[in-house]
């Protein structure tokens, strides 16, 4: 078996092999049923929600130019928001996991969309589609975790910079568009390299991104006010572009951060991917590594249905308004098979995630170990880790291990006694 | 070159002085910088991304059509007229169509004659017979909803009419193969009301027709050639194979004496066609043909694969991908998750037929019709001949 739990109890362990790859098998009866029933129906919906969000950006666009007037601003701003957040979510990422090209529009496939978003479609696919979903959640080939930015996992070694990551993920969520652009080009990586040693290709990558920006700069800061000057709406029409846009960000990166991020979600290690990782194991990877947002369709669409994660992760590339008829699926099999179907609504599943990124900028064992009481201390003691060199963290990371360990035993010892 | 030393050669200008707009005036210049800000205004989309919404069939845009009306011809044949897009640029009598139409949700491509010399009212139509296993062509004739769009590709093909003026000839025809002599037919000898209406540009025309169908009542469009036969227009010889047998191609100058008069034109299936052009050929006379169907491609294990940029031919096993086999043989692909997962390695099938490993499914491109097919190569194996756009 290729998935090592660092948890008390391996959330597979009951699980034999000839289980794993009977889910295998019954996964993939799943995907070919929904595959061979795709049709008419499907290609109605997402042509509509293509026409929606078009229809949507060009009226909100339209009050926009009077957005002198408060409410027309309201009106606007939100309407451009709800079609970014659309775009991005519903169409453009699902339209570039080719989860519309068996329709074989050449307008509406993988090969040819390009999306309201600074980080070039091409650029994504492979980021995303390629590496995030092939290796997702393994610790170190998946950079979806924590974006080479954040420590989202016990296992990753703790540095006094992670002290700063609740503000990181903060600003992050805030320019999160240019985040996923900066993470696509793995650009702290690659800046860091002297210029021959960047791979073949980045100044050119660097160069359409850019690219990107000033067009989209020019769209909603130049252009769009541009035309909202005969009304004297241009600063209203730029404040109104440029909220839209953070609104978007927000958005998205609470949705995302939804999918992998809250406790409960398991990462895995490089070494499990085995040279044998069979179809069987690597849907259980799947199904362990995402979290889904329960709520209305309503939510469903506006997440790109991305609220149904684990089916996504599952199966990428089948049409997104088809998750909700898999997620009783995959859910009777997660029961069957007794696995954890980590879901819950939006707001807890955000705040779970935030929470995480709280707990893991604190070096292990930490809050475990902090009281009231002994607050002032603990907090000696992480400033020492902080400001103190590698041979200070090491010993005062040995002390809190200790801590935990005592702590530990003594819970089990009272456990013992009152069972007693 | 033939310029002398005395003539001046005036030097040709330098690349960089020459403006492609410099003798377009003013006017376009402004128009070019207005398309510009439009563009600026809705990147990452295409002005026409919104214009589509509201004028799909405007000048500029994509080819479409709008269907206007399906008349069923028999049980299983129907004429659809189709109101094309504003830069439809019209078409002669004979030649095809290439239609776009999605059918259960897939854009599918197939080529028709259209049947109809140009019309008064801007439409075309397309004749369009259900054959068995017709995916396309049974949409079209039993469930094609009136008003929705279809795409469309300029009209196309070389066989027509080869003097507008008159002339002898002989049209030969077989099953849906009168759908582009009908096209001829129709312009030359319209009808109306009171029956066939002459016209003073076609009365040279002298034609025979030989049609060819199993039996009579699966004949389309055989009406129409009989009222032209009534009406003296035409001389029409009917075959049918369950009362005259099988047409033999040497029995035709005993049908039609002064065949070695006429410019023969055809149109049907492989094997009469091929027949008639070894006929023609012993004789010296001349012949115009048009094939509409490439014969069916049965699926089958591994076959031949030509990457056609890379100008490199593989044989592969039906259990190989394109991919491995492709790599195997030294070529650089373009590739992802290798799972078929992120659609990193699609590259489009010009022609023949895959095999999806994971479960099966076969996906055809056949050139003419379908157009090129994007497929998978990390999960695709050759199921017969292939010919890759790579």
């Amino acid at each position: 078996m290729t998935v090592i739990q660092n948890k008390d109890a391996n959330p597979i362990a009951h699980l034999s092999k000839e289980d794993i790859a009977e889910i295998g098998r019954k996964l993939d009866a799943i995907r070919q049923e929904v595959a061979d029933s795709r049709g008419e129906k499907d290609a109605a919906y997402i042509r509509r929600v293509i026409a929606t969000q078009r229809y949507l950006e060009m009226a909100s666009r339209g009050v926009l130019l009077f957005s002198k007037f408060p409410p027309a601003w309201i009106l606007g701003t939100v309407g451009l928001s709800v079609s970014k957040i659309l775009e991005n979510m519903e169409i453009g990422h699902n339209v570039l996991h080719g989860q519309w090209d068996w329709m074989r529009d050449p307008k509406i496939h993988s090969s040819t969309w390009e999306w309201d978003n600074v980080t070039p479609s091409e650029a994504w696919k492979h980021s995303h589609n390629e590496v995030h979903h092939t290796y997702t959640n393994i610790v170190g080939k998946d950079n979806d975790l924590g974006y080479g930015i954040m420590r989202v996992d016990e296992d990753q070694k703790w540095y006094p910079m992670y002290i700063v990551q609740p503000a990181w993920n903060f600003i992050n969520a805030c320019f999160f568009q240019y985040g996923i652009a900066a993470y696509d080009l793995e650009l702290g990586k690659n800046l860091k390299k002297p210029k021959d040693k960047r791979p073949e290709g980045f100044a050119e990558e660097v160069k359409k991104v850019k690219t990107k920006i000033r067009k989209h700069m020019t769209r909603d800061y130049v252009i769009h006010p541009g035309l909202s000057l005969v009304t004297g709406s241009a600063l209203e029409t730029m404040a109104a572009n440029l909220v839209a846009n953070w609104v978007r960000n927000m958005w998205t990166h609470s949705v995302i951060m939804c999918g992998h991020f809250p406790e409960g979600v398991e990462t895995f290690e490089k070494e499990m991917l085995d040279e044998d990782e069979s179809r069987g194991d690597w849907y259980i990877r799947q199904m362990l590594g995402s979290a889904n947002i329960s709520g209305s369709k309503a939510m469903h669409i506006m997440t790109g249905n991305l609220s149904h994660q684990i089916e996504h992760h599952l199966f990428p590339d089948l049409p997104s308004n088809r998750y909700a008829e898999i997620r009783v699926k995959v859910k009777a099999l997660f029961e069957e098979y007794d696995l954890n179907y980590l879901e819950r609504p939006l707001v807890p599943q955000v705040y779970s995630a935030w929470h995480k990124v709280f707990r893991l900028s604190l070096p292990n064992g930490f809050t475990e170990t902090t009281t009231v009481k002994n607050l002032p201390k603990q907090l000696g003691l992480l400033t020492k880790m902080v400001t103190g060199d590698k041979r200070t963290r090491r010993a005062l990371q040995a002390h809190l291990d200790a801590k935990v360990a005592r702590k530990r035993a003594k819970v089990a010892k009272s456990d013992v006694t009152t069972a007693a | 070159m033939t310029a002398t030393a005395s003539e001046p050669i005036a030097p040709a200008p330098a690349a960089a002085d020459v403006d492609p707009r410099a003798n377009s005036g003013r006017k376009p210049r402004l128009r070019d910088r207005a398309v510009k800000l439009v563009e600026a205004a809705t990147t990452p989309l295409m002005p026409a991304d919104y214009m589509d919404l509201f004028a799909p069939l405007r000048p500029g845009a994509e080819l479409r059509g709008r269907i206007i009306s399906v008349t069923p011809e028999t049980a299983d044949a129907a004429t659809i007229v189709i109101r094309p897009g504003a830069d439809w640029a019209g078409h002669v009598p004979g030649q095809y169509v290439r239609v776009g139409i999605d059918v259960e949700g897939v854009r599918l491509w197939r080529a028709y004659s259209l049947t109809h010399g140009p019309r008064g009212d801007k439409n075309i139509s397309i004749t369009v017979k259900a054959v068995p296993d017709g995916v396309v062509s049974h949409h079209l004739v039993h469930r094609c909803p009136v008003g929705s769009l279809v795409h469309l590709e300029p009209a196309a093909g070389e066989f027509v009419m080869p003097d507008v003026n008159g002339g002898k000839y002989l049209m030969v025809t077989a099953g849906s193969g009168v759908t582009p002599v009908i096209g001829m037919l129709r312009n030359l000898f319209p009808v109306a009301d009171s029956g066939v209406v002459s016209l003073d540009r076609s009365k040279n025309f002298d034609i025979t027709v030989i049609h060819v169908a199993p039996s009579e009542p699966d004949s389309i469009f055989l009406r129409d050639l009989q009222a032209l036969d009534a009406a003296g227009k035409i001389r029409l010889i009917a075959r049918y194979d369950d009362t005259h047998g099988f047409l033999d191609v040497n029995d035709i100058p005993s049908m039609v004496p002064d065949v070695a008069e006429r410019i023969t034109l055809a149109c049907g299936p492989g094997g009469l066609l091929d027949a008639l052009g070894e006929h023609h050929a012993r004789h010296g006379l001349p012949l115009i043909v048009e094939q509409f169907r490439t014969s069916r491609v049965e699926a089958g294990e591994g076959g031949t694969v030509v990457f056609e940029k890379s100008d490199v031919t593989l044989e592969i096993d039906g259990a190989t991908t394109l991919l491995d086999a492709a790599e195997e043989a030294g070529m650089l692909m373009r590739s992802g998750c290798r799972m078929g997962l992120c659609m990193g390695c699609l590259v489009p099938l010009e022609e023949g037929t895959v095999r999806d490993l994971r479960n099966g499914d076969l996906t055809t491109a056949v050139p003419g019709e379908s157009g090129a097919v994007k497929i998978q190569t990390c999960i695709s194996s050759p199921a017969g001949p292939c010919r890759i756009s790579k």
